[in-house]
């Protein structure tokens, strides 16, 4: 093993758990602001790649394509919060549950119907293909390296948005105080509106970068849907640090578990039994991660305050 | 006493024995066939209705056991029929009551495992660690190649019962039709005795039930551990009906499927699993003939459901739930 | 001197830089009501949440029938005979009033791990219940889900529950609040008698009642205990008085 190798491992790391992040602060957002559990946001994740694909194929453009899934993953976001979502505040969990779940259902064949069954695919722009050289000689996709800069900067502008802003203002007294947010006069049926649709944006965007990676098809959000609650669940849930940390944790770890797994066994056992106990073992390890830190802090590593 | 919930479902639990009865006697198996499947998935759903109806734990992970149940009924039978014994030279085995004490053991120790970390929490987070298990367990059947990985488990030939013939649909159904009814009357037993007071205590006021002196965490996780028992046995009758178990039984669909068959039914009813599982195999077959996009209509249904008629079927038809 | 039944030595518990329970000490002895009186935010509540175990203290002891309870569980402590009743009342909504106070006395006979037997057909659950909501007057009730009682009943109910336990200490959080005059009155019959039980630690603004029960009354003011005694002394104490009961003497 290189120490080539293990860099360009620790940054695929990275740039998973950075789009693990998108999908998990927009799902941390709404829940610490509505308290809602949000299944469908994998459809989200979904429609944001598609858009992407659909657009970039008629007008040969990825970034119209980019601009298309922000668009229409926010106006998907926001259509469903005004006709579904909004009456799920008040429920509990179980039906939130259950209404996102039969969105996803209507999400995924929906897309079906408009796109048939067979995958999308997505080219990587021409500005940002082509390799960079790493320390050690080895060379590493800029588009990678472009995604961890994106999600750095998400990151950073959700940072000033939330500690900085009026909207960040009012998405914080949401969190810690719904009463006293109506008080302040402030229309909080329009906030939760805007505050889904812009987890939703996120959601969109990861979807739409990662198209450019892999296929683009129905059912891409689900394992991304699934991890990011494994994400925020460790971070504490309502926590945006949490959900970086959390994000960044489970992306390095479940790559370099991936890679060194398989590598470390094969110093006990035979290198072909070494691959399949490995990887079983490296397809569970985040899982084990998160049960090891609940055991230990059941509320997550940064647990909100008001929670 | 003969209230109307009692005469509904009576009526629904003759009408699942009569109805393949006569589609045998008319020489049409495939509805036999329909029959067991609701049969086996009410059965898998009564054990999630255990955990979820009476204890509030919403599971989103009881695919877990269903694919463990599933799976124990698989790897027992390819052992038998390959003479190839297992772990610690034990030999495999096609005889359904040997797989389905295996398959409830199995089941319970992982629950136990499970539940003992989830239940630490509550809520949305329990919600969210039991999906994460579950994707763990389903995980690891894709990248475990002993067992078919992705590709699954065939089941040459359907598990034996003493005395029948499983191969014939009647006879297999009825297999199933006796378990669920059992299950059923289990499910009454426990919910009317004292553990099930302590249960459903804990889901409605936690704080009161640890104020008696009784610990809501060992409560939950026994009750959480029966539930998924329930479910895995479900989950060997299922992979026998299919003569074939895969990963896809273990997804998170799966988890989802059996909260909806459930909420279809209507929550924490005794009866409520054998509607919901009813009715989802009837919008299955109806909508599923005419549309192969017939989930984008369940979906809607669904939607219709949680935000307009909560008590679900036997809602509809036996008006309000009581409780004693 | 009688060995005390509650004995609370130098508790502290702290909220970030609020000290909500600042050094406490205080005992229940047998036969007694001994009522804790205190402004609103003096920290009752709090104190109440560390001798059940659902709040745990920073530091100092709780001794309970001569054992340290103080890391003992809700339900542990529970078990030991600790019988407490909420603020805001709490009990299983959708039970009946029968059901809540059965639920009781089958953790007070420590098993409910039985599986198979109806509780319904259990008469060693249901008539003990029985006789309980006979005696706190909610016989007729019985039948009732607890979420369809009155606010007064479900006090009484609260009571019962406390009463199937055979607590040999009641911790009453505020159980005159939001009862009319005759309710009251009657609830305070029914605890003049109920402490030849078992001590009552009674936590109450009605000051009516305060003065009508307590043997010795404790006042909480910022997390700390300004004065113990009997009615008469905390009638008179001139800083309780000041702190206090300025506004009602």
């Amino acid at each position: 093993m290189t120490l080539a190798l293990a860099l360009e491992q620790l940054l695929n790391g990275i740039q998973l758990g950075v789009m693990l992040f998108l999908m998990a602060a927009g799902l941390t957002l709404i829940f610490g602001v509505m308290g809602l559990i949000n299944l469908a946001h994998g459809s989200l994740y979904m429609v944001g790649a598609f858009a992407c694909a659909a657009v970039a194929a008629w007008t040969g453009s990825f970034w119209l394509g980019l601009i298309a899934s922000l668009a229409c993953a926010a106006a998907a976001g926001a259509i469903v919060e005004l006709a579904v979502i909004r009456r799920l505040y008040d429920r509990d969990h179980l039906d939130q549950v259950l209404a996102t779940f039969a969105l996803i259902l209507i999400f995924s064949e929906g897309t079906r119907w408009l796109f048939g069954d067979f995958p999308l695919y997505l080219d990587i722009p021409a500005l940002l293909q082509g390799v960079v050289t790493l320390p050690g000689d080895a060379t590493y996709p800029v588009y990678r390296l472009a995604i961890i800069a994106v999600g750095a900067l998400i990151a950073l502008g959700l940072y000033l948005l939330i500690g900085k802003t009026r909207l960040g203002m009012r998405i914080r007294a949401g969190e810690s105080d719904r009463e006293m947010i109506g008080a302040l006069g402030v229309d909080i049926r329009t906030l939760y509106t805007l505050v889904f649709a812009l987890g939703s944006a996120l959601a969109g965007l990861a979807g739409a970068l990662v198209g450019a990676l892999q296929s683009v098809q129905v059912g891409m959000g689900e394992p991304v849907l699934i991890l990011a609650f494994v994400v925020i669940v460790i971070g504490g849930i309502g926590s945006i640090k949490g959900a970086l940390y959390g994000a960044l944790l489970v992306g390095v770890t479940d790559t370099l578990g991936r890679f060194l797994l398989p590598q470390l066994l094969a110093l006990f056992v035979d290198p072909s039994q070494a691959g399949m106990i490995g990887g079983a073992m490296a397809s569970m390890l985040i899982y084990v991660v998160m049960a090891v830190i609940l055991a230990v802090k059941p509320r997550g590593l940064f647990p909100p305050a008001h929670a | 006493m003969l209230t109307r919930e009692n005469t509904v479902n009576l009526v629904l639990a003759l009408l699942l024995l009569a109805a393949p009865l006569a589609a045998n006697a008319l020489g049409q198996p495939f509805y036999v066939t329909l029959a067991t499947r609701i049969a086996i998935l009410a059965l898998a759903a009564l054990g999630l209705n255990l955990a979820l109806g009476l204890g509030g734990l919403v599971s989103f992970g009881h695919a877990a056991f269903f694919g463990i149940g599933g799976y124990a009924a698989g790897i027992l039978s390819s052992h038998a029929l390959s003479y190839e014994p297992m772990i610690f030279g034990l030999p495999g085995t096609v005889q359904m009551p040997v797989i389905w004490i295996v398959a409830v053991i199995a089941a319970g120790l992982v629950a136990l495992a499970i539940g003992a970390i989830s239940l630490r929490t509550s809520g949305v987070y329990f919600i969210m660690i039991t999906l994460a298990f579950a994707q763990m367990v389903y995980y690891f059947a894709i990248s475990w190649p002993a067992y078919g990985g992705e590709d699954g488990l065939s089941i040459l030939v359907r598990n034996q019962f003493p005395g029948l013939n499983t191969m014939k649909p009647l006879s297999f159904f009825l297999v199933c039709y006796v378990v669920l009814l059992a299950g059923i009357g289990l499910f009454a037993l426990i919910r009317a005795s004292r553990f099930g007071a302590a249960l459903q205590a804990a889901r409605q006021n936690e704080t009161r039930v640890a104020t008696v002196g009784i610990h809501p965490y060992r409560i939950r996780l026994t009750g959480f551990v029966i539930s998924a028992m329930i479910t895995a046995l479900a989950g060997a009758l299922y992979a026998d009906l299919n003569r074939f178990v895969s990963p896809s039984m273990l997804s998170w669909h799966m988890s989802g499927e059996l909260i909806v068959l459930i909420i279809l039914g209507g929550t924490g009813r005794l009866f409520g699993p054998l509607a919901g599982a009813a009715l989802y195999v009837a919008f299955e077959f109806a909508l599923g003939g005419l549309t192969e996009r017939w989930q984008f209509f369940l979906g809607l249904i669904l939607l219709g459901v949680v935000l307009f008629a909560r008590g679900g079927l036997l809602g509809l038809l036996a008006g309000k739930a009581k409780h004693g | 001197m009688v060995e005390p039944v509650l004995q609370i030595d130098n508790l502290v518990k702290a909220f970030g830089a609020l000290r909500a329970t600042d050094g406490v000490s205080l005992d229940l002895r047998p036969g007694e009501i001994h009522a804790l009186i205190g402004p609103n935010g003096a920290g009752k509540s709090t104190l109440i949440h560390q001798i059940c175990g659902t709040v745990r203290q920073d530091s100092g002891t709780i001794r309970f029938a001569g054992e340290d309870i103080g890391a003992l569980s809700t339900a542990e402590r529970a078990q030991k005979g600790l019988g407490r009743t909420f603020q805001v009342s709490s009990l299983a909504p959708e039970f009946s009033a029968l059901r809540n106070v059965m639920l009781a006395v089958q953790a007070k006979q420590g098993s409910s791990f039985g599986f198979f037997k109806p509780v319904m057909q259990d008469s060693s659950l249901v008539d003990p219940a029985m006789a309980i909501l006979e005696r706190v007057g909610l016989a007729d009730r019985a039948r009732l889900p607890a979420a369809e009682l009155s606010h007064g009943e479900r006090r009484q109910l609260e009571i019962a529950m406390a009463l199937a336990l055979q607590s040999k200490a009641f911790l009453l959080d505020e159980p005159m609040a939001g009862m009319g005059p005759e309710g009251s009155k009657k609830l305070t019959g029914f605890l003049d008698a109920l402490r030849r039980e078992a001590p009552i630690l009674l936590v109450e603004h009605d000051m009516d009642a305060v003065f009508a029960l307590a043997d010795r009354i404790s006042v909480l003011v910022y997390g700390k205990v300004i004065a113990t005694g009997t009615v008469d002394e905390i009638r008179s104490n001139p800083t309780v008085r000041t702190a206090y009961l300025g506004d009602h003497a």
